[in-house]
């Protein structure tokens, strides 16, 4: 019965935009993470998300890994962090908390589109269930 | 009882599992409605219940189960249904030509539409309640 499909492909989805909003929470935490070279900077996090096909013929989503941005990390001269190199330079983090704040966003939404979704499919599966029960 | 012969559902067993078909796709549309290169797929109703309606004038014929016994009930088979490739008003950078405010409104339209035929349905099988009750 397709309408069962329905809570396994939704819920794929949900699982990847979760895996969306958990990278975009360790981005913004770490947004102001200073270190003393560009190889230990924080770089910002992306899942990426690919269509599978499940078992039962329906297209899921999941999440086929987790690139990091190739984005230069932020040089600034602060002499007095102790994590300065000998230059007097911090390296940032090349988080962008405008381009995460929009991420997050269009994670919650999409993420709340398919618990509604998923709770209209269980309303419907619910009703063909009581099929000829009443009057 | 040439009335439960006579296929006793009418249409709406066939106009059900349609809508159920149409409803699965809407979800792995939705839920994939952030992946990159994902083409969004539809199917059109009003060709996909001509096509089982055809089939029914014809028992056996394309598009419906094989029987062996004239009392076995011939589903429509889920190979004729034809789904397509949407055409999106305005596709993505990334190839998604999933647009999600029309899927949600196409969503609502056939879980109306199965709701619908839950309700002909359920009055069909509380008629025949009723004459079998002979009050």
């Amino acid at each position: 019965m397709s309408l069962y499909d329905v809570f396994s492909i939704s819920s794929s989805a949900m699982a990847a935009q979760s895996t969306r909003l958990n990278t975009t929470a360790s981005n913004l935490a770490n947004a102001n993470v200073d270190a003393s070279s560009p190889e230990e900077a924080y770089r910002a996090r992306q899942p990426v998300f690919q269509t599978v096909l499940e078992a039962n013929g329906g297209r899921g989503v999941k999440v086929a890994g987790i690139t990091e941005s190739q984005a230069q990390p932020v040089q600034k001269h602060d002499p007095g962090n102790p994590l300065a190199d000998e230059n007097g330079y911090v390296y940032g983090s090349n988080v962008n908390p405008v381009e995460e704040m929009v991420n997050m966003l269009s994670a919650s939404r999409t993420y709340q589109t398919n618990v509604q979704v998923m709770d209209t499919t269980k309303q419907l599966a619910m009703r063909t269930l009581q099929l000829g029960q009443g009057q | 009882m040439s009335i439960i012969n006579d296929r006793l559902f009418g249409i709406h067993d066939d106009a059900l599992q349609l809508q159920e078909r149409s409803l699965k796709l809407r979800a792995e549309n939705i839920a994939n409605a952030d992946t990159p290169g994902y083409k969004a797929r539809e199917m059109s109703f009003d060709r996909a219940m001509e096509a089982a309606l055809q089939s029914n004038s014809a028992p056996g014929g394309a598009g419906r189960l094989a029987t062996s016994d004239p009392r076995q009930m011939a589903g429509v088979s889920s190979s004729s249904i034809r789904e397509g490739y949407s055409v999106p008003d305005q596709p993505a950078l990334d190839g998604n030509t999933v647009d999600l405010d029309q899927e949600r409104v196409g969503y609502t339209q056939d879980v109306i539409g199965y709701q619908t035929t839950l309700s002909f349905l359920n009055s069909k099988v509380s008629g025949i309640k009723k004459a079998l009750g002979g009050q």
